[in-house]
């Protein structure tokens, strides 16, 4: 099997955001690059695909120099080779997918899997973009993945509000990742020295003639306001318990 | 000239998700021009009276036979259908599985901008509509334009105000004209996974439990809480990953984003990937043994204090005090 998986960089999760007044794109000096968690379980599931059915697995990226050290990352957990598509621009989810999509057309991936969102923009659109660019089928926030490559089927659950259901589509076919699907590996220390070897194919977006304009942009940042200064009891656990509940009853009105 | 607001929304059974009458409200509150509500399935028509009390001008009832089952790749071909012929300006899904599935793959199939999950739509001074989404699960809030000349927006449920119009919607027939059997991702089972528990990311209130609780039989304390509270459960990380609850109840930046008018941390120490999804309450309750924990600081009302002490007597006064209301 061909697997294609679309990884993005993204600040770690315990990164304060700051923006500068002003600013449509947020402080990124002193920020700890890694690969999106979502992207992790991507990955994870089509090593495990491969190392059931055979065949290989690519890396996608598109971002700036920086996120080489993805790329080798997902190397190092076992992909075996990728494709950098470099630009230092901020594209939205739309161009970002149609370049993808320029880049992997002609390959003739028989999967294509990525995060159910990236916890940066949190806009949870490239695999289906990517699924509509390519005219493949979707199924995004999966937690249960089955795939049949002889019947060239897939079965897979999803997650939805306090239920979750299984969709049956044909390959080829683009999956997006949710936490649940597996467990990632770490990667090993020979493995990293492998992935050091491992074929990394750079591309400028700017050559795959794709237009770059946004249609969706950020005009400008804010914080969330600052919660005011809260009323913390202590003492007795039942007099505490007991103010608590008239302070919710009384003040707050939400009992 | 496109005109117009088109809210896709699903149903079952005859019934929308509170969801819809905020999509309904707001749309109404912004258009120039009509509001669509869209919706699909065998139950379809029963929806009618409820869309039109609370915004809709107009229904489409796609109800034959090729939408018995959701299919994002068919679904996204009927959405399509619909919005050329009535032509709106502007498209409303919720951010919910089904519709953050649908709106993105509708999105790329019309060449029209999508805006993800917003927690506020608003007409521009140059009279198109703008927004205000979380980033970094709501580390940072961005405005945001859509320039494509038709938009799409998402949005959040929980977060918009439900206005009653009693309009009676008028029944427009779209036939998309398409075939069940070119559909290619179709569900063939929906399985229940927590009974009757409310969905965390529409619940009023949550009751949150952390490693504080220090083992799976101790949630049992929470669930006496929530159920004196008419709660829903979460939880931080930890707890779901050991497995002591299921994934689903798994709240912060990389679990579910929630805005509820009060949530209660128990035994949850305010980590910055946690505190991200839960910016969005009202009010946040703390209750935790160690004074320093950084939960306090995010926290409007707290107590310091042992959990298997303060909890049990919460339920209690919360209890008295809802008798006498
Ligand atoms: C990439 C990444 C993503 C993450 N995403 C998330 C996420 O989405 N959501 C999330 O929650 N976490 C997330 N985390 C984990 C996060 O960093 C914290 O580790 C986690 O939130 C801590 O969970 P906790 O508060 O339950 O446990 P702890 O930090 O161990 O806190 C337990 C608290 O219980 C209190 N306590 C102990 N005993 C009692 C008692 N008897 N009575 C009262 N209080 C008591 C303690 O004082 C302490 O404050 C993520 C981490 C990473 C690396």
């Amino acid at each position: 099997m061909k697997i294609l998986v679309l990884v993005k960089q993204v600040p770690d999760t315990a990164t304060k955001i700051r923006v500068n007044a002003g600013d449509t794109v947020i402080q990124t000096d002193g920020v700890k690059w890694v690969i999106n968690p979502y992207d992790e379980f991507a990955i994870e599931e089509c090593l495990r695909l491969r190392e059931r059915f055979g065949g290989e697995v690519v890396v996608l990226t598109l971002g700036p120099k920086r996120v080489e050290e993805a790329i080798r990352q997902a190397l190092a957990m076992g992909a075996d080779r990728a494709i950098h598509l470099d630009s230092d621009r901020e594209l939205d989810s739309q161009a970002a997918a149609r370049v993808l999509a320029r880049a992997c057309q002609d390959e003739g991936f028989d999967l294509i899997m990525t995060g159910k969102q990236a916890v940066d923009d949190d806009q949870a659109q490239v695999g289906p973009l990517v699924a509509v660019e390519l005219g493949l089928p979707q199924v995004t926030v999966v937690l249960t993945l089955e795939v049949d490559p002889e019947a060239r089927r897939i079965r897979a659950e999803r997650e939805l509000e306090g239920a979750s259901e299984w969709v049956s589509l044909p390959m080829p076919a683009v999956i997006t990742a949710q936490r649940g699907l597996n467990e990632p590996r770490y990667p090993t220390l020979p493995n990293i020295m492998k992935a050091k070897k491992k074929e990394v194919k750079v591309i400028a977006v700017e050559s795959l003639g794709v237009p770059l304009d946004p249609w969706v942009r950020v005009e400008a940042f804010s914080l969330p306001p600052e919660r005011p200064a809260g009323k913390i009891l202590t003492g007795d656990p039942v007099e505490v318990a007991q103010e608590l509940a008239r302070l919710l009853h009384e003040e707050a009105k939400v009992i | 000239m496109a005109q117009g607001i088109l809210v896709v929304v699903n149903q079952e059974e005859g019934r929308v998700r509170r969801v819809a009458y905020e999509l309904l409200s707001l749309a109404q509150s912004l258009a120039s021009g009509q509001v669509t509500a869209l919706t699909f399935g065998p139950d379809a028509e029963n929806t009618r009276e409820s869309l039109g009390r609370y915004g809709a001008d107009r229904v489409v009832f796609l109800s034959g036979p090729a939408y018995q089952a959701y299919s994002s790749d068919g679904f996204a071909q009927a959405v399509a259908a619909v919005v050329s012929t009535i032509d709106p300006q502007a498209l409303f899904f919720p951010a919910t599985a089904w519709g953050r599935d649908l709106a993105p793959r509708v999105a790329g199939l019309i060449g029209a901008g999508l805006a993800s999950d917003c927690t506020e739509v608003h007409v521009r001074d140059d009279g198109r509509l703008g927004a205000v989404r979380p980033m970094y699960a709501g580390k940072v809030y961005a405005r945001v334009a859509i320039d494509s000349p038709r938009q799409i927006f998402s949005l959040r449920p929980n977060i918009q105000t439900v206005v009653e119009t009693g309009r009676s919607a008028e029944v427009v027939a779209v036939d998309p004209g398409l075939d069940a059997s070119t559909f290619q991702a179709v569900v063939t089972e929906v399985k229940q996974s927590q009974g009757g528990q409310v969905e965390l990311t529409e619940a009023d209130i949550i009751v949150s439990g952390g490693r504080g609780i220090k083992a799976p039989e101790n949630f049992k304390v929470l669930e006496e809480l929530a159920d004196a509270l008419g709660a829903a459960l979460g939880s931080s990380r930890p707890v779901a990953d050991e497995g002591w609850v299921p994934h689903s109840y798994h709240i912060g930046q990389t679990g579910k984003v929630v805005s509820p008018t009060v949530y209660f941390a128990v035994g949850i120490s305010g980590a910055i990937q946690h505190l991200a999804g839960i910016s969005g309450s009202k009010y946040i309750v703390a209750i935790n043994s160690d004074p320093d924990a950084p939960i306090f600081k995010a926290a409007n009302y707290g107590i310091v204090g042992d959990l298997f002490q303060v909890v049990p007597a919460l339920a209690q006064a919360i209890r008295e005090v809802k008798k006498d209301a």
